[in-house]
């Protein structure tokens, strides 16, 4: 859909199209998992592809068990000329998406990469052929656009073999998972991801969704997709309180992590909450030296789709002043149904410094590029 | 922190059950037996270790027993001490948690009585909320018409996780029984642990099981709002307890958006979620979750856009604060009347009778 402000979209000035902007979260798909992943997989993960599918901790083969807001919850107008599947079509993406909005910088965040597979050894083999078709079709093809490292995340050690398989690698930028781990991702088994990461100079981009087969409320399974897909930022502060509280950051003090598609208007609050956790929980939490909201400011980045809109722009200039503008990093969303157009969120009145940062020079000096 | 005005009405504060026995003289026959032959142990909830800083604040805490369970230190220390009007008595015995519905219906029903006999007969300032088994809504239907006869049970209260979010029509017979008596519905911090409590897995630290709360609050908010029981029961009021604020606004702000664009999937959701909240969520203010600045305090009380959802609780005797200071710097004075007297009592009709 285009994005609805109420009252608002009109104030925008349409002077924001001919920003150059970075798009840090963009869709890309496969044609046909045949013919452009199977090159780069096993005989043995050809035959239990064909044989068991992908299996995940969800009820369906086919996909989630709570339908979207559109087919493959892409926006209706995102399929090709010849009806190509929403972001699989590197030409069409050019001209319907990367040309027309001015993309600098497109990071590629792949979904359906095999991560969350109930098969760690399959995860890991289907990530590892994701990684290589990102360079085949995709960023070999078109220097705007950058790769994610696809991480088989619920097994610490394959991640880490693959971060480093792809360390130094210009056609990646980032390491990339879900956020519906299987456990908390501050837990011990993932810290080999964190090594890696640190030592590949690769910040960590954890994306909405996941597999992770717990509730995604703590009371839970709820009826609606709406509840679902808000659901994304509660789990959000649950993964941020883990990774504080566990001393992630301070064990790994080079670590970026980037809260991808999962809201950041959460972050204040939940910042403040956890200083007042924390002081009162010392003596449960001797690994975490210094106040949660400063590893949150020094550590954690937030892409910015889908926009919080509150009804007056002025509250969330509160919100991007309390996160920090440079933290904040603009995504469309592209191919999907709650894409973010660049000319008409509701972006709370900014310096043009800051409004440069926001579109593109946070993305820029984050992935050092 | 400034105190609270004179006057104030607290609402929330935590009587506890001494220990199990204090319940048998509560229970029926069968029930007392059950609890002496099987040996059922105490019904604490690992929300609240025992000695964990947030259980008991030390000066509030006894040599022997439980913070909250003698009367003569809760009427010193919380009443006479804040200088409240009303307190609302939100027992947090673990009768939720129970696996078995007719033991945790016998035992809402046990402290339900222990409450008015123990604790209301004895302190005129002390009002309290009717504990309830979701394991069985009727059941728990069937106890809010008993207890709503005694017009000192001035709410229903329900832990914030339970089985399923609490917004599901599964629980409809509670709010149609709340709706019906006048009654809002309390919903506390605290889990029946059916689930682990953050939605990507058990966390390690307590500290965790803390922040999460606020998690809970905000997808049973989605929930209750989704579902559409503020449509069905549009007279029903949901009182946070122990929640936090300060995730509100952005947390109404990203479910509006998303009710923008999937309200197909949600018709009877007619108006944006901010505006339902407005007019049927209130928040208690401690734990106190929101900046440490005042001026930071103000901005946000603005993004809530009402000054009629927050209502004073001292969360006696949870440490949160030192002394009387529960207020936090930043509220206005005007608001904090709001806070502690008009909302209150707009909130909870009973005590409007009592001081009319």
């Amino acid at each position: 859909m285009t994005v609805e402000t109420i009252g608002q979209a009109s104030a925008t000035k349409p002077a924001n199209q001919k920003l150059a902007i970075a798009d840090c979260d963009i869709h890309p798909s496969p044609k046909s998992v045949e013919r452009e992943i199977f090159p780069y997989l096993s005989k043995r993960w050809q035959d239990h592809y064909q044989t068991y599918g992908m299996l995940l901790r969800q009820p369906y083969q086919a996909g989630p068990a709570y339908p979207k807001g559109q087919p493959d919850a892409a926006r209706r107008d995102a399929y090709g000329p010849n009806g190509e599947k929403p972001g699989s079509d590197l030409e069409f993406m050019r001209k319907h998406h990367l040309d027309p909005y001015n993309v600098q910088l497109g990071v590629l965040n792949p979904l359906k990469s095999g991560q969350g597979l109930q098969n760690p050894d399959f995860a890991a083999a289907y990530c590892k052929a994701i990684n290589d078709w990102q360079i085949a079709e995709w960023t070999s093809k078109e220097a705007r656009l950058k790769g994610s490292v696809c991480l088989p995340y619920e097994d610490g050690f394959l991640s880490a073999q693959e971060i480093e398989r792809r360390a130094g690698d210009t056609n990646f930028i980032q390491a990339f998972m879900l956020i519906r781990t299987s456990e908390p991702m501050g837990n011990r088994r993932y810290w080999p991801i964190f090594s890696a990461c640190q030592d590949a100079n690769l910040p960590l981009a954890v994306h909405a969704f996941g597999f992770g087969g717990t509730p995604v409320t703590g009371g839970g399974w709820p009826s609606y997709y709406t509840e679902d897909m808000v659901g994304h930022s509660q789990s959000a502060q649950s993964l941020v309180s883990s990774m504080v509280l566990e001393g992630v950051f301070e064990r790994w003090p080079k670590l970026k992590l980037i809260i991808v598609e999962a809201g950041f208007a959460w972050a204040p609050s939940l910042s403040w909450r956890l200083d007042r956790i924390w002081a009162q929980n010392r003596q449960e939490l001797p690994h975490v030296k210094r106040p949660p909201s400063e590893y949150m400011a020094e550590h954690i980045w937030y892409t910015t789709q889908p926009f919080e809109e509150p009804d007056r722009r002025g509250h969330l200039k509160d919100v991007f002043e309390w996160i920090g503008w440079d933290k904040l990093l603009f995504a469309t969303d592209y191919p999907h149904w709650d894409f973010d157009d660049p000319t008409r969120i509701p972006l709370p009145r900014a310096t043009d410094e800051q409004k440069e940062g926001f579109f593109l020079g946070n993305a820029r000096s984050l992935y050092g590029i | 922190m400034p105190y609270p005005p004179v006057g104030a009405i607290d609402c929330d504060l935590h009587p506890a059950v001494p220990s199990i026995k204090a319940l048998l003289p509560y229970l029926d026959d069968h029930w007392r037996d059950m609890v002496i032959q099987r040996g059922v142990h105490e019904l604490d909830s690992i929300s609240y270790p025992k000695n964990a800083p947030i259980s008991a604040r030390p000066d509030w805490k006894p040599e022997v027993g439980k913070a909250g369970q003698d009367l003569v230190r809760l009427r010193k220390e919380a009443l006479d001490g804040f200088g409240t009007k009303f307190a609302i008595c939100n027992c947090l015995y673990g009768v939720q948690l129970l696996y078995t519905e007719d033991m945790a219906y016998a035992f809402a029903r046990a402290v339900n009585d222990w409450i008015a006999t123990e604790w209301l007969d004895k302190e005129p300032r002390l009002r309290a909320s009717i504990v309830v088994s979701p394991q069985n809504p009727d059941y728990a239907a069937a106890e809010i018409d008993r207890m709503a006869v005694d017009k000192r049970f001035v709410q229903v209260l329900m832990l914030v996780m339970d089985e399923m979010p609490l917004g599901r029509r599964r629980y409809w017979p509670i709010y149609r029984a709340a709706e019906r008596n006048g009654l809002p519905v309390g919903i506390h911090a605290g889990s029946a642990y059916r689930h682990p409590v953050t939605s990507v897995g058990w966390p390690t630290y307590y500290a965790e099981d803390s922040a999460a709360q606020s998690q809970a609050f905000q997808t049973t908010l989605t929930s209750l709002i989704t579902e559409g029981v503020f449509a069905e029961f549009p007279e029903l009021k949901v009182v946070l307890l122990e929640s936090g604020f300060a995730w509100l606004p952005a947390h109404l702000w990203r479910l509006g958006k998303f009710w923008r664009g999937l309200r197909m999937e949600t018709p009877w959701v007619d108006r944006h979620p901010l505006e339902i909240a407005k007019d049927h969520v209130r928040l208690t203010i401690q734990p106190y979750d929101a900046p440490p600045r005042p001026d930071d305090l103000e901005k946000l009380i603005e993004h809530f856009d009402s000054d009629e959802m927050l209502l004073f609780s001292s969360d006696y005797p949870h440490w949160h604060y030192e002394g009387n200071n529960a207020i936090p710097d930043g509220i206005s004075r005007a608001l904090q009347n709001k806070i502690c007297y008009d909302n209150p009592l707009a909130t909870y009709p009973r005590l409007k009778e009592a001081v009319t």
